[in-house]
């Protein structure tokens, strides 16, 4: 574990997140605190310990692969942001922008 | 006059069955009283007036047919992260501003299905990530006991609704202790069942691997007659376990006779303030007195459950929330291509704890830091989870604080870190994915007020052993009677 440092501006890229400056001087300051808390589990010997995802033990579970009724499309469609006829609108994301 | 609104579920629901009033009179007395006492409070984002009604119908109808509902008439509120079909739903965040529902959570149907009258849709911590509800971006919740302080979070809403008398009960979800925090913080019982046990299908999803649904309510009866009810399989989460749900409420216990209570060695009273202390030891010689002998249990790792929790959670917060980019629903900010959206629709959109789960996360899944951070977090849950295997083959059930206070003042936790620290009593139990529960066990006075806040007694049980926790607590409620000795400060002026 590195020390509590961290590059906000970059993890804010990929996390899709645009920052004002002045957030990642605040965010960085927060979160290189927290940083610097989660040290505590370097402490912990972990070496020969399996990760737990989640506390249940359960394997794949499966359905029957049929067809079933999903949600009313123009219920759902009145939700989006922009829509047009029974589509999404949404922005351009190939080719040049226009 | 004693109103039938301060009665529990189960004496609503029983009057209604017996026809000595009608679901759409309680409904309607129910709105009343929410609309009279929220302006005050905060708990609800959004009172459900038309929906309410319409349900109360539908339940009187159903009764004249002879339906069994044994929650009929009952007034709920539901923690604005679950979906309500046609009803506006939050998270309290700005992100989903004027999303309409357009389906309902498996808990909460089942509830309508046994015949439950949702009052309202209440206020939380945005998507859960709090223990104050201030990181709501949409309202502020205040605790009836003392307007001048935090309700708790992420569920504050919920126990605020329920101890201020608008409704009998409510649904909160908790993820690191945001339902039992909550209902300590406001002289209520708050239960956490054990992970998988309740669907959360219709709960905007925080942290998968953490998320429980529960009941808030104003005594442990009541939280094991929801908890019956809305437990059990569901075929649209995956998650949920096939395992047939066990009777709770033919399991409370007139004392606590042959029972070990486990002391946790590192949850140290002396840690606390004197007041806050003395509450506590009172509270287990209580549990002695009730026949139970207490044993000492060591959770070595109990002290890593903060540090862990907040490299988890906030991970699987970054994937789950990715969902949240102003495309199909919500809101989006346009910018110059789609990427320039994407970044601007969530710089509007989060609020400044979601930024900072979101970011450190991303960070904690990063290329290089992924197993510094977050695979070493998943050992340390390992470990957790083992310690409690080992503390459960000396005890049945284990007794500790709920928090390490009561409620606290607004804005007296503005460095994150602090306000993380306020969940250090029920993240192990949220990490090994316990039951456990906080019910009412006694009341400080905080200097220069005169206003007396609860505490909460956590307890916990090994996994699926639901029917024993609530067996215990309700003893233990039955026991000391605390709900009973105080009524929150902001009821008795409109009382």
């Amino acid at each position: 574990m590195s020390s509590g440092q961290i590059d906000v501006a970059y993890v804010a890229k990929l996390a899709r997140l645009a920052l004002s400056s002045d957030e990642v001087e605040r965010f960085g300051a927060q979160l290189g605190a927290l940083l610097e808390h989660v040290q505590t589990l370097q402490k912990l010997p972990t070496a020969d310990v399996a990760a737990t995802a989640q506390v249940i033990p359960s394997v794949n579970v499966m359905r029957d692969d049929v067809a079933r009724p999903s949600l009313p499309r123009d219920v759902v469609l009145e939700a989006a942001p922009q829509r047009q006829g029974s589509y999404f609108r949404v922005p351009r994301i190939l080719g040049e922008p226009g | 006059m004693s109103d039938i609104l301060d009665l529990g579920a189960r004496e609503i629901a029983r009057a209604v069955v017996a026809k000595k009033t009608s679901a759409l009179e309680i409904a309607e007395d129910a709105l009343a009283r929410a609309h009279a006492r929220d302006g005050a409070v905060g708990a609800y984002l959004t009172i459900v007036d038309d929906v309410a009604r319409e349900q109360a119908r539908r339940v009187d109808a159903a009764l004249a047919k002879g339906a069994n509902l044994p929650l009929a008439g009952v007034p709920v509120a539901i923690k604005d992260n679950m979906c309500l079909s046609g009803t506006r739903t939050t998270a309290a965040s700005k992100i989903l501003g004027n999303w309409v529902a357009s389906y309902t959570a498996t808990a909460v149907q089942r509830l309508l299905d046994a015949g439950a009258i949702p009052v309202g849709k209440a206020n939380l911590d945005e998507f859960a990530m709090g223990s104050s509800c201030e990181n709501s971006a949409l309202g502020v919740t205040r605790n009836p006991w003392d307007l001048s302080r935090v309700p708790g979070g992420s569920s504050g809403g919920s126990a605020a609704a329920v101890a201020s008398g608008t409704a009998a009960f409510a649904l909160g979800s908790d993820t690191g202790g945001s339902i039992r925090e909550p209902a300590a913080f406001c002289g209520v019982v708050g239960f956490k069942p054990t992970y998988g046990r309740v669907s959360r299908y219709g709960l905007i999803a925080f942290a998968s691997s953490l998320d429980q649904i529960g009941p808030i309510a104003k005594s442990v009866e009541d939280c094991a007659l929801v908890y019956e009810i809305i437990a059990g399989a569901d075929p649209a989460d995956a998650t949920t376990v096939e395992r047939p749900v066990e009777r709770t409420l033919d399991a409370m216990r007139d004392d606590l006779k042959g029972l070990r209570v486990g002391i946790v060695r590192e949850f140290d009273l002396a840690k606390l303030e004197p007041e806050v202390r003395a509450v506590y030891e009172q509270a287990y010689r209580d549990l002695e007195r009730l026949g139970a002998e207490l044993v000492e249990v060591a959770l070595p790792t109990a002290d890593y459950g903060v540090a862990t929790y907040y490299l988890i959670a906030p991970a699987e917060c970054s994937s789950n929330l990715a969902r949240f980019d102003g495309m199909r629903y919500g809101l989006r900010v346009e910018g110059v291509d789609v990427g320039a959206t994407y970044e601007a629709t969530r710089a509007a959109g989060f609020g400044d704890e979601v930024k900072r789960r979101i970011l450190i996360g991303t960070y904690a899944l990063s290329s290089g830091y992924y197993d510094a951070y977050y695979v070493r977090a998943q050992k340390a849950r390992t470990l957790i989870a083992a310690d409690f295997n080992t503390a459960f083959e000396w005890c049945d059930v284990i007794a500790c604080p709920a928090a390490s206070s009561p409620a606290f003042e607004f804005n007296a936790k503005s460095d994150p870190v602090s306000m993380y620290l306020m969940d250090y009593y029920t993240i192990p139990m949220s990490l090994a994915g316990l039951p456990s529960l906080s019910v009412p066990c006694g009341y400080v006075t905080p200097s220069g007020s005169a206003k007396p806040l609860p505490l909460g007694l956590e307890l916990t049980t090994p996994l699926f052993a639901e029917r024993a926790l609530l067996g215990v607590a309700y003893a233990y409620e039955r026991g000391t009677r605390h709900a009973e000795k105080h009524c929150p400060p902001a009821l008795e002026a409109v009382r």
